[in-house]
């Protein structure tokens, strides 16, 4: 058989190749690392300052609880609102919390209609990330002040967190993660091994022997496909191990879905070979597309918030619907049945592209 | 694509025939009207400089390039849409070594079997009878990254006859490696001759030209001269004139300006002069010439080289354009 003919010779140079061994661990655990420990969109321990005119009970307690929330950590105490601005403008504390004289007399007024706030909150606004965050605190802001009244033990009403109770971005990140990964490394491996055949000449001998278009790349992905797996599998340990990451729903439907995805990334591979001259054209066409997948597939920022124009070219991105497949497996439970449709665009882009690959490759140089 | 006319009998004894074989890349002819009938179980050689298109010949014989116009029959077979059925019966050995580096010898050549589908026992056979042939056993687990350019070439000979092929073409095989192993490789391509193959070779080797049966002279695309190298050398449209002397600065500058004169090239010590075959006596001409140059020089006709058969048929349409622009 010719197709396993080649899946042997591309094992056993991939087995000698120690470069693209490195990468096939060495990606995912980076890119783990990076973006479990270091991209981090749930901020705590803002630096803050407290500038507490009322000096009671009350606003002892205000500043507790919002210390309590571990957002912020109260690192100054002032005077007045001007020595907070000042702290602000110098970068010192990206949160000022002012509590005025009549803060006692202003939460009794926060019951009727003509009331005003009882506290006042300064933020840097600069990186809408922090200002988010420090939204956020009003909230808890409000709901304790109207609190006061009754007895303090009872809170108003609580917040609850569905699918991350923790709110730690990792297990949001990390099934995500598993369809960046693979997008990358998958199209780039698969462009890069052809492209390398036809740069150092292997293309010309293989071309004049019987061996069929069709052969030659399937022989040539498939061995992709295992690999592919083994990071499924590596991204998935790390993630439980480093960041308590968990699989709600069944881990067979985890490997299905990435099976497809993993097709679909290297039959894009396979396409991109056929339009690249060498490894490094080959390189630069899967970062092409690879910026894209990662910025508008949801991975990154919300899909729903993303204008229309750019809604409609993420659903041509496989990445899009992967994502939208590994959360709902890992995150909420869902099983496969239930996103038919992300298995059909997956499917779709699939044979489109091979579709494409196959006629463009050519058993001819002209 | 027209196919050829009945009155020309195709695929007969031939291995390979062309008609009127051409082929374009945008505005450069790389291949011009090529006619030939190259026959089997001979060594053909297409001598010619870079750029002669030697390489896009092949390349259009194995069906990898779609000729511009012209027909070309290999083994019977229309090229380039009979193709997939000549596979099996053609090994090609390309320019550049295009084995995998990574892979041992063993690895390489057991790769090639599998791709031709050889059985399990055949191709343990054939892989220890081609490692012995070739002297590779003893690096049968070698890189081929690893190997020297003679070593090399071996495997990609032997890889390129693992199948046994009817026909054998040979992309400048020996540009990389020394005399003695270019001797040694035209040794086995005799054997394989012996065998019953055809060998199509390309070169701008002169003394590797003369080892073939037969050979045409490319240039620009087109074949300037054809034939047994003997017969190119009988026929040959120049003179041969072998000037002996002291310097020959001055010599060569009052040669050059003669209109008989075609070319004129120092070979170690001796002067070799082509002129026009139309010139009655060469040898006079050129006595006169350096007569009158004020220069004594020892003048004598000798016999054409197929070095000058390649330099009369390469140069003479160049002056033929140079005269009628």
């Amino acid at each position: 058989m010719r197709l396993f003919a080649i899946m042997r010779k591309e094992v056993a140079q991939l087995a000698r190749d120690r470069l693209t061994f490195g990468m096939i661990v060495g990606i995912p655990i980076m890119q783990m690392i990076l973006f479990g420990y270091a991209i981090n969109t749930d901020v705590r321990h803002l630096h803050a300052a407290v500038a507490d005119q009322a000096r009671t009970q009350l606003s002892r307690q205000l500043v507790a609880d919002i210390q309590a929330t571990q957002v912020v950590d109260v690192t100054h105490y002032v005077q007045t609102g001007v020595q907070l601005q000042a702290l602000l403008d110098s970068g010192n504390i990206a949160v000022g919390i002012v509590i005025p004289r009549d803060f006692e007399q202003r939460l009794q007024q926060r019951r009727k209609r003509d009331g005003r706030p009882a506290a006042q909150l300064l933020v840097d606004g600069s990186d809408p990330i922090v200002l988010g965050t420090a939204r956020g605190l009003t909230g808890l802001q409000l709901q304790q002040d109207t609190d006061r009244h009754e007895p303090p033990l009872v809170p108003l009403f609580e917040v609850r967190n569905f699918y991350n109770p923790e709110r730690r971005s990792a297990v949001f990140v990390v099934p995500g993660l598993i369809g960046v990964i693979l997008t990358m490394t998958m199209a780039m491996f698969t462009a890069v091994a052809i492209v390398r055949e036809r740069e150092r000449g292997n293309l010309e001998m293989l071309i004049n022997t019987p061996v069929s278009s069709l052969e030659l790349m399937i022989g040539k992905v498939l061995p992709f496909v295992v690999i592919g797996l083994v990071q499924v599998t590596l991204i998935l340990l790390v993630g439980m191990w480093l960041f308590d990451v968990p699989v709600t729903g069944r881990v067979t439907d985890v490997y299905l879905a990435a099976l497809l995805f993993i097709a679909a990334n290297l039959t894009l591979g396979l396409l991109i070979s056929t339009l690249a001259q060498t490894q490094f054209q080959a390189m630069q066409m899967t970062f092409f597309f690879f910026l894209p997948s990662v910025l508008l597939s949801g991975f990154m920022f919300p899909f729903d918030g993303m204008p229309r124009a750019a809604q409609v070219f993420a659903e041509l991105l496989p990445l899009t619907h992967f994502v939208r497949l590994i959360r709902g497996i890992m995150l909420r439970g869902a099983e496969l049945g239930m996103m038919a449709g992300e298995l059909y665009a997956l499917a779709a882009f699939l044979l489109v592209t091979m579709g494409i690959a196959v006629l463009r490759f050519s058993k001819r140089l002209d | 694509m027209p196919s050829p006319p009945d009155s020309e009998p195709v695929g007969t004894d031939a291995a390979v025939v062309t008609r009127g074989l051409t082929r374009r890349f945008g505005t450069l002819t790389a291949v011009d009207h090529v006619d030939l009938d190259i026959p089997r179980n001979a060594i053909y050689g297409f001598l010619g400089p870079n750029g002669s298109g030697k390489s896009t010949t092949i390349r259009m014989f194995c069906g990898l390039l779609t000729p511009s116009s012209g027909t070309a029959t290999v083994l019977g077979l229309q090229m380039p849409d009979e193709a997939e059925a000549l596979k099996h019966r053609i090994g090609y050995m390309t320019q550049r070594f295009s084995l995998y580096e990574d892979l041992t010898i063993r690895e390489n050549l057991d790769f090639v079997a599998r791709i031709y589908c050889l059985p399990a026992a055949r191709r343990n056979a054939r892989i220890g009878q081609l490692l012995t042939d070739y002297h590779l056993e003893d690096m049968a687990g070698q890189r081929a990254g690893t190997l020297s350019g003679g070593e090399k070439q071996r495997l990609s000979l032997a890889a390129a006859t693992l199948h046994e092929p009817e026909l054998l073409f040979l992309d400048e095989p020996t540009s990389a490696v020394d005399p003695q192993s270019r001797r040694d490789f035209w040794e086995n391509l005799f054997r394989l001759v012996d065998a019953g193959t055809t060998i199509l070779v390309s070169t701008h080797y002169m003394d590797e030209a003369e080892r073939c049966h037969r050979l045409a002279i490319l240039d620009h695309g087109a074949v300037r001269a054809e034939g047994t190298p003997q017969r190119l050398m009988a026929d040959m449209a120049a003179t041969v004139v072998e000037v002996q002397a002291q310097d020959y600065r001055q010599i060569r500058a009052a040669l050059r300006a003669l209109p008989e004169v075609l070319s004129v090239a120092q070979i170690g010590a001796r002067l070799r002069v082509l002129l026009y075959r139309e010139v009655a006596a060469p040898d006079d001409t050129v006595r006169t010439a350096l007569a009158q140059a004020g220069v004594t020089a020892e003048v004598g006709i000798a016999r054409p080289s197929l070095e000058d058969v390649f330099v009369t048929a390469t140069q003479l349409p160049a002056r033929a354009r140079e005269v009628q622009p």
